[in-house]
């Protein structure tokens, strides 16, 4: 089979997604599709599978111009697309979630699980998975999900596998098993379309790779002939404007510091330290752990192992009261179900932090209170007709203020910022930096977590960049290019 | 009433219901049971009717806190039958009555507390936790009782231990001024403390509150002891009133509490209500009662027209919560 997609596009709503993208695979080939998140790999796969309706464009199989109205036609057609994310039910046997909504019938009307389990149990044996079908699917690990949603698409008679980042979790010892399935597939004539962020397994297992950024196809190299450099170089190759204010950073003395953060499975052996008045900004590939360790350095999940010193103190956090005590604040990154209370007002959600701080005779001092979150307010041009509005009903950049008043006004001398910019406008946006830059004048440590490249290079003072929980290393922003810190945040050497 | 709200701005009469609506409805039933029967406003008639509303009334400002949070505790009636048994086998052996009390109230936060570490740290859903703590504490009551009344002479005959639940002052019922006590803490506390702050936090959104310094676990074991505590108050007022511990006292009595917070305005969904609209809520369920008593409707019919009064609220909020 061979698959030809021609200039396709694709918006949602006034938001362009693809523009004019060309991708091909044909049988008995392994074709890499690579592109930092958000380029449109996933939007592509999804108009190949019926998934998405393309705006514009022509899929052609085996040369003959076609269009799947479903995921189910696509399948029909052999082509079969082992998702990144799983959507299995955990309290149903792994044999039931393998054949949902696809069952085979004894010619009485049942179910006929012996003629199901025969079949599952051939196609999870070329992976070398031995598993009691009849225990829920919950009970496994990730990885052996990963096995399973791999082993499913086997057991349909495809000509055509989409993988969309299939090791991620997987082991070593599953990789390898994987990539020894991919070749006999390949032998069989069957294609296989590769999406993965992991340079490495690329060259070892694609015949191509196609480079898309920003909704465009940038190069389609035999993979034979390239490397890692030109991949990164497509990957991110764009100029940045001046959109970002000047920093103009003074550094004091260290504000927080780890010391080798462990927690098992997420993330390993994390140290760093960020000063007084300084940007650190934290980079990676989704997953790679970097909202994991800021959470348990505020104390939202457990540590296993390692310490934190704040302000030259060991400081020990077991919850985030503990973190605003040692002058810690955290902007999380789902700002809709942990940032804020939205049924609540704009000033209980404010002082919410600092409310301790208000108490005269056992009781809230309402007026200072109301001073106090009507500074912030002002401070942080939160655009609002008062202070009692629900924070639901302000816009995504104004909530995004509330957020950062609320731990601006809690004294944070070290404030952790997850995705502060996301979801927010480009007036609000810069409004933000403008902010980040007046708290370090006056001496406020600021880590960034974003996964914003252009932002990370554009407004930081030094990056570290993580790479699946390790720490690949921390640059300063002033010598890091978008390929050092993509080679550091796919695993590659410096 | 419906054109009047209807009219203005974008007032919505589920959100006129949550703001004044309970006070509007207390109103009307009172003017209305005034005209069936005019006796309702016999002073003794409304003393007696406030003394009725008060035990119903202090569970209810307990259970407004555990509804703020979204949960909910239907073991109030057993804690206050079980620490109501307590205090009375204390008084029964010498212990004095003020003495029995705290040691009652104290038991029955205990109670509260036992319920809070479910829902906290064992993260049982509140409605069966407590569905559970329901039926042990009431089975302890009857082993604790052995199935009978506990009651004597030293209870019956005894000036201190009888006034709490019996006693006048200044013409008013002693209970009635326990109500009000309780009311003003619990007002203060809700309203005007951190505690109360963080509640309202962690019904609204309990992973933004913790995230923002919220000890949620410490605040769930503290407000589920709160609502022990408060049941246990009101089961001192109704041993004390019976001048004997009923091993099926406070039977359902969770069911008048839900109701009073709920026809109050609180959201079972947690993060919305004020005590205030609780107070109001207790008052209508208690004019209901002493109403229909009063027009001579049979019991049967009255459960049906409570029923049909707490559904009117349910679905009030539900439109609230749409809007």
């Amino acid at each position: 089979m061979e698959i030809d997609m021609q200039h396709i596009s694709k918006a949602f709503g006034p938001n362009v997604v693809l523009k004019d993208v060309n991708f091909s695979v044909k049988g008995g080939e392994v074709h890499a599709l690579m592109g930092e998140n958000g380029a449109g790999k996933s939007t592509m796969m999804n108009i190949l599978t019926g998934l998405l309706e393309p705006n514009g464009g022509s899929i052609k199989v085996d040369g003959k111009e076609t269009h799947f109205a479903s995921a189910l036609e696509a399948e029909q057609h052999g082509i079969s697309f082992i998702h990144q994310e799983m959507n299995n039910f955990g309290e149903m046997p792994i044999l039931d979630n393998m054949f949902l909504n696809k069952e085979i019938k004894t010619r009485f009307g049942f179910i006929d699980n012996v003629k199901m389990k025969a079949i599952a149990q051939e196609s999870l044996a070329k992976l070398d998975v031995k598993l009691d079908l009849n225990q829920p699917i919950g009970n496994l690990s990730v990885g052996q999900q990963q096995m399973i949603e791999i082993a499913k698409s086997l057991m349909t008679d495809a000509k055509i596998i989409i993988m969309d980042e299939p090791t991620a979790a997987l082991t070593e010892n599953e990789i390898g098993k994987l990539f020894d399935v991919i070749k006999s597939l390949k032998a069989q004539g069957v294609g296989i379309i590769y999406i993965s962020h992991r340079m490495e397994e690329l060259f070892e297992i694609s015949d191509r790779v196609t480079v898309m950024r920003d909704g465009l196809t940038i190069n389609t190299y035999n993979t034979k002939e390239t490397n890692v450099k030109q991949i990164v170089h497509d990957m991110v190759g764009r100029d940045m404007g001046d959109f970002y204010p000047d920093r103009h950073p003074k550094f004091g003395k260290v504000m927080l510091e780890t010391n080798k953060l462990t927690r098992e499975g997420v993330f390993k052996d994390i140290s760093f330290s960020v000063r007084s008045g300084e940007i650190l900004a934290f980079s990676g590939l989704m997953g790679a752990g970097r909202t994991e360790v800021m959470r348990a350095i505020f104390g939202i999940d457990k540590l296993d192992s390692g310490t934190i010193t704040v302000n030259g103190k060991q400081v020990k956090i077991s919850n985030p009261s503990d973190a605003i005590k040692d002058n810690i604040g955290f902007l999380t990154e789902d700002r809709k179900s942990e940032g804020l209370i939205l049924d609540d007002s704009i000033a209980d959600n404010i002082d919410l932090p600092s409310i301790e701080g208000f108490v005269k005779h056992g009781m809230i001092d309402r007026k200072a209170d109301r001073d106090f979150v009507n500074l912030l307010m002002k401070r942080l041009t939160v655009k609002a007709n008062s202070a009692e509005d629900e924070a639901g009903s302000l816009s995504g950049g104004n909530q995004q203020k509330v957020v950062l008043a609320k731990w601006v006004g809690s004294g944070s001398q070290v404030l952790i910022l997850d995705e502060p910019t996301r979801g927010v406008d480009v007036g609000a946006k810069r409004e933000i930096y403008d902010l980040m830059n007046e708290l370090t004048d006056r001496g406020t440590a600021i880590i960034m977590v974003s996964s914003d490249l252009d932002e990370v290079l554009g407004f930081s003072d030094n990056i570290a960049v993580l790479y699946e929980g390790k720490l690949m290393g921390v640059v300063p922003t002033a010598t890091a290019t978008q390929e050092s810190v993509m080679t550091l945040a796919t695993g590659g050497e410096n | 009433m419906d054109n009047q709200t209807e009219t203005k701005r974008h007032f919505s009469f589920g959100d006129f219901y949550s703001k004044l609506g309970p006070l509007v409805a207390l109103i009307v039933l009172i003017v209305l049971v005034s005209i069936l029967n005019f006796s309702f406003l016999d002073p003794l008639n409304l003393l007696n009717l406030l003394r009725q509303v008060s035990i119903n009334a202090l569970i209810a400002f307990g259970m407004e806190f555990v509804i703020l949070t979204g949960g909910i505790d239907l073991s109030v009636g057993s804690i206050l039958a079980l620490s109501g048994a307590f205090t009375a086998q204390l008084v029964l052996m010498g212990v004095p009555s003020f003495i029995a009390f705290l040691i009652g109230m104290v038991t029955g936060g205990i109670f509260g507390a036992l319920n809070g570490v479910l829902i906290a740290y064992g993260k049982a859903a509140p409605f069966i936790a407590t569905l559970a703590t329901q039926t042990i504490f009431r089975g302890a009551t009857y082993v604790f009782t052995k199935g009978n009344p506990i009651t004597g002479a030293k209870m019956s005959n005894n000036f201190g231990f009888q006034f709490f639940g019996q006693g006048y002052l200044f013409g008013i019922p002693f209970p009635v001024y326990i109500m009000v006590l309780f009311y003003i803490l619990a007002f203060i506390l809700l309203h005007r403390t951190t505690f109360g702050r963080k509640t309202y936090a962690l019904g609204g959104n309990p992973r933004a509150a913790f995230v923002a310094g919220v000890k949620n676990n410490k605040m769930i074991i503290w407000i589920y002891t709160l609502a022990g505590f408060l049941s246990a108050v009101a089961g001192m007022i109704l041993t004390s009133r019976l001048a004997s511990a009923q091993p099926d006292a406070g039977v359902a009595y969770e069911m008048d509490a839900i109701a009073a917070v709920v026809l109050g305005g609180t959201s079972l969904a947690g993060g919305k209500g004020k005590m205030f609209g609780t107070l109001i809520g207790a008052l209508i369920i208690g004019v209901l009662n002493n109403g229909m008593n009063l027009l001579g409707i049979s019991s049967f019919y009255q459960q049906i027209v409570k029923g049909i009064v707490i559904l009117v609220a349910v679905l009030l909020d539900r439109k609230q919560a749409k809007a």
